[in-house]
């Protein structure tokens, strides 16, 4: 009895919506999963143009070969604030809200499990944030030494140094904190009939994604804490000269930092899980395998960190050792593509915004992977690593996947936050015009890196500088284009007229598309009676 | 004007050739796609696994691609196509779990076999000791078939690329030649003789920061950590000049120590190494003396 519910919901939407008056109370003192999912996104796209604008500074200087626009120093600050701003501040953040709005209304819960915890995961954010950004007026500017922050260099800072610090670990508080409320709201607060093998994959994307949060982000707290103490208070874990190893950074950075790469990966993954099959009209194939995939992806990311480093001289053991774990990664994650394909395979396919943008997500970031099996055959690595061939593998997946996953979320459930239809045809406009452009941008870089242009360099020989220019013509273009994305979301929540409906899209299944659009302000004050039928995995036996 | 430019678009036509055709290139050349086989035995292994990797993606991408691109076409709901129920095939998953296990297996075994001829330094001929500073190289000939030299001496980027690289400096990279070459950014004062066909073993280490010492043509890149000395080899089979530069983020000028090795005739690198360790002893007799008093008066 699917229809009963959303009728429910509706009055009592209607009645006493308790949404709390005056901007400042609404916002800053909300404990309300849909605000605070609000927040989290408008933040994430905040940060997304702000790092951006470092990217559009870093294309321009490499337009041409020659150093045209600033010193040296100031470029390696772009790059570092770039990394840092887009990882903590895009991605992440908006990964988050996409959870804190979607969980409770796919498992049928009517809130997060710990809302005020929530409000403070969240204001912590700006605040870290701040921290981050404001080092670049400082005097003596911004941090320079990479978003990975290795050291000796990067403790050739000055105050930045202890800036940067207390800014990942504000973060990382934040992380932590949204990663126990997530896991709590999942296995405490699902309707009854929602087991656990029938929830969304998106959910159970989060929940892997949250048990990796937890893990590795104390481990990022601790190294960047042993940076801090080296730095101020004369302690030498890193330092070579006071008995310390400037490796074992690196080690403890990538058991933080390979994990974290598919923290920013796994949820997406469960975005285009739930896309391709509303808009193939057919069940998602292989529900059991797309699980397992998951989980063993995450925990094959935990003991193949040290592909990061194998330049750095790790005996021949360690290099075997990562090269093949790494390597096995690429059977799980194949099977995640192979059950993308198949979901699409004798459906009924419509090609919406969301579907353009999971059907390009399948075919790019399978492009990274292609380039990620290749950086883990360890002799090739050492020509790959530190190189643009790195750069293109990591933009593949990190734009073309996990940006591409958000955006793709973004039109999937905008409808259903905002209780209006965005427009089509500007969001197919600004499908092909990214789609295009970041092709323009990262591919030529594959070849440059090949040709042996290092990355992280603020100038090149002309060699290289044919493929730039097309790179940064195209990273111009893609820039722009995110204007129009901002265009089409603005429309769509103050002044489209068209109406979305409770279901939104024909094929769409699942417990959201119950509750009306816009979803009222609780999402399940009580909890909906469920029926497999309900659900896109309820029958499912394998 | 004109034929600057038409010499550039035949260097790159050329480069485009040698490219497709998978001739070693010493230098990047402008379109150049893939990379270089080089120089050594070692870099052509490395250039064979990484076009096994990349035909095998090529291989995977046709099929995966191919069947994406077919099921977007026939399976439109425009075309009328009715979903299917299905939602899952034991036999597909299996092969298709168990395939990319064999071909995984099929690439990691030719890689396994080169990462530990790489990492075999034994009976080496010759060694070398590279050190990274902030922002330059220290190259020092440690010893020559056993025996010990005093040679050494400090490789940085060229003066001719060093006043164009320069914000604001207005020059043209272009103009920065040798051999009829562009080598902006990738030429140095002094470039580190090699004797060919002879086994060199590296010692590789840095003073300050972390640096990363990596020439394509030679197949490898290796930090440079300070307080860790990290080992490599190699065999250069041809005479010629070898370009490269620092991999590992170094400070404000990591785009600026480039890394030149020039490989000569065996005969022609004893006669250097004899005339540079005669220059070396001259030296030290020279400082010998003034060195003495201020150790007495100390
Ligand atoms: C098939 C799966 C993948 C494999 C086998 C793989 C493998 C690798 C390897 C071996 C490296 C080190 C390359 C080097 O530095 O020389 C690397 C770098 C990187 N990968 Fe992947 N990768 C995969 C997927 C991903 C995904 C899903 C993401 C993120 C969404 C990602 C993000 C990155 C990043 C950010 C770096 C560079 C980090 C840095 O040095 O700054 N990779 N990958
Ligand atoms: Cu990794
Ligand atoms: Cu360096």
């Amino acid at each position: 009895m699917a229809a009963v519910n959303p009728a429910i919901s509706d009055i009592h939407a209607d009645e006493h919506d308790h949404k709390p008056h005056g901007f400042l109370h609404r916002w800053l003192f909300t404990t309300n999963h849909k605000d605070i999912g609000t927040l989290y996104l408008v933040f994430s796209l905040t940060a997304f143009f702000i790092g951006g604008s470092f990217a559009m500074l870093i294309r321009a200087e490499l337009f041409q070969p020659g150093l045209q626009l600033m010193q040296p120093e100031f470029f390696n600050q772009l790059t570092t604030m770039h990394g840092l701003i887009m990882i903590f501040g895009a991605i992440m953040p908006a990964f988050v809200g996409l959870a804190n709005w979607m969980i409770p209304m796919m498992i049928g819960a009517p809130d997060m499990a710990l809302p005020r915890m929530n409000n403070w995961s969240f204001w912590i954010l700006p605040f870290a944030f701040l921290l981050l950004v404001m080092e670049v007026f400082l005097p003596g500017g911004g941090p320079q030494g990479g978003w990975t922050m290795y050291p000796p260099l990067a403790l050739e800072g000055g105050a930045n140094v202890a800036f940067m610090i207390f800014a990942i670990h504000l973060m990382g508080i934040s992380s932590i904190m949204g990663a126990i409320n997530i896991i709590a709201t999942i296995l405490n607060m699902r309707a009854p009939g929602m087991d656990l093998l029938k929830m969304p994959v998106f959910v159970w994307s989060w929940l892997i994604t949250a048990f990796l949060l937890i893990m590795v982000m104390p481990v990022l707290a601790g190294a960047v804490t042993m940076l801090l103490t080296d730095k101020f208070f004369g302690t030498s874990f890193f330092h070579a000269a006071g008995g310390g190893d400037p490796v074992m950074f690196q080690h403890i950075f990538w058991f933080f930092g390979h994990p974290e790469v598919y923290i920013m990966i796994l949820p997406a993954f469960g975005i285009i899980s739930e896309i391709i099959p509303t808009f193939s009209r057919k069940p998602l194939f292989g529900y059991q395998a797309m699980v397992y995939s998951l989980a063993s992806i995450a925990f094959l990311s935990c003991i193949v960190w040290a592909h990061h480093m194998f330049a750095v001289g790790m005996p021949l053991g360690g290099e075997l050792f990562f090269m093949y774990g790494t390597m096995l990664i690429g059977i799980p994650t194949g099977v995640k593509v192979f059950n993308w394909v198949s979901t699409m395979w004798k459906g009924s396919i419509t090609f919406e915004t969301p579907m353009l943008f999971a059907i390009a997500f399948v075919v790019l970031f399978t492009i990274g992977g292609f380039s990620g099996v290749m950086c883990a055959i360890v002799p090739a690595d050492f020509q790959y690593q530190d190189t643009y061939f790195v750069v293109a593998h990591f933009h593949y997946v990190l734009v073309t996947g996990a940006l591409f996953g958000i955006m793709a979320a973004v039109y999937y459930w905008l409808p259903k936050w905002s209780g209006n239809m965005y427009s089509e045809k500007w969001g197919k406009i600004h499908f092909w015009s990214s789609v295009i452009s970041v092709n323009v941008l990262f591919f030529p870089q594959h070849f440059v890196g090949l040709a042996g242009m290092p990355r992280r360099i603020p100038d090149y020989n002309v060699a290289f500088a044919d493929f730039n220019m097309m790179s940064s013509i195209g990273g111009f273009w893609f820039g722009l284009s995110q204007f129009i994305f901002l265009g089409v979301i603005i429309h769509c929540v103050y002044y489209s007229r068209q109406r979305a409906t409770a279901q939104v899209w024909e094929g769409a299944r699942g417990l959201e598309w119950t509750l009306p659009s816009p979803a009222p302000y609780h999402s399940f004050s009580t909890p909906p009676v469920i029926t497999d039928d309900m659900l896109a995995h309820g029958n499912v036996t394998h | 004007m004109i034929s600057s430019g038409v010499m550039r678009v035949r260097r790159a036509v050329a480069g485009l050739a040698m490219a497709a055709s998978g001739l070693a290139l010493a230098n990047p050349q402008p379109w150049q796609l893939n990379m270089p086989t080089g120089v050594t035995s070692i870099s052509e292994r490395v250039h064979g696994v990484h076009m096994l990797a990349f035909w095998v993606c090529v291989a995977i991408g046709v099929i995966v691609y191919g069947a994406m691109v077919y099921a977007l076409f026939k399976f439109r709901k425009s075309r009328g196509a009715v979903p299917a129920k299905w939602s899952h095939n034991t036999t597909m998953e299996l092969i298709w779990t168990t395939i990319p296990v064999i071909i995984l297996v099929a690439m990691a075994w030719p890689a396994t076999k080169l990462v530990v001829d790489m990492a075999n330094v034994e009976s080496s001929e010759m060694t070398v000791k590279i050190t990274g500073y902030q922002w330059k190289w220290r190259y020092e000939y440690v010893e020559y078939f056993g025996k010990a030299t005093p040679v050494n001496f400090v490789s940085t980027l060229d003066a001719e690329s060093n006043r164009v690289r320069q914000t604001g400096s207005g020059l043209d990279p272009h103009s920065v030649q040798e051999g009829g070459e562009n080598v902006y950014l990738l030429n140095v004062d002094k470039p580190l003789l090699l004797p060919v066909g002879v086994k060199v073993r590296f010692v590789i280490t840095a003073d300050d920061v972390i640096h990363s010492w990596w020439v394509p043509d030679l197949g490898w890149k290796q930090d440079a950590i300070p307080g860790l000395i990290n080992g490599n080899w190699t065999r250069i089979d041809t005479a010629g000049t070898y370009r490269g530069q620092c991999a590992e983020l170094c400070g404000k000028d990591h785009g600026f120590m480039p890394i030149v090795v020039k490989a000569v005739p065996k005969a022609e690198f004893e006669q250097w190494l004899a005339t540079q360790e005669s220059a070396a002893a001259a030296a030290k007799t020279a400082q010998a003396a003034p060195v003495a008093t201020t150790a007495t008066q100390g």
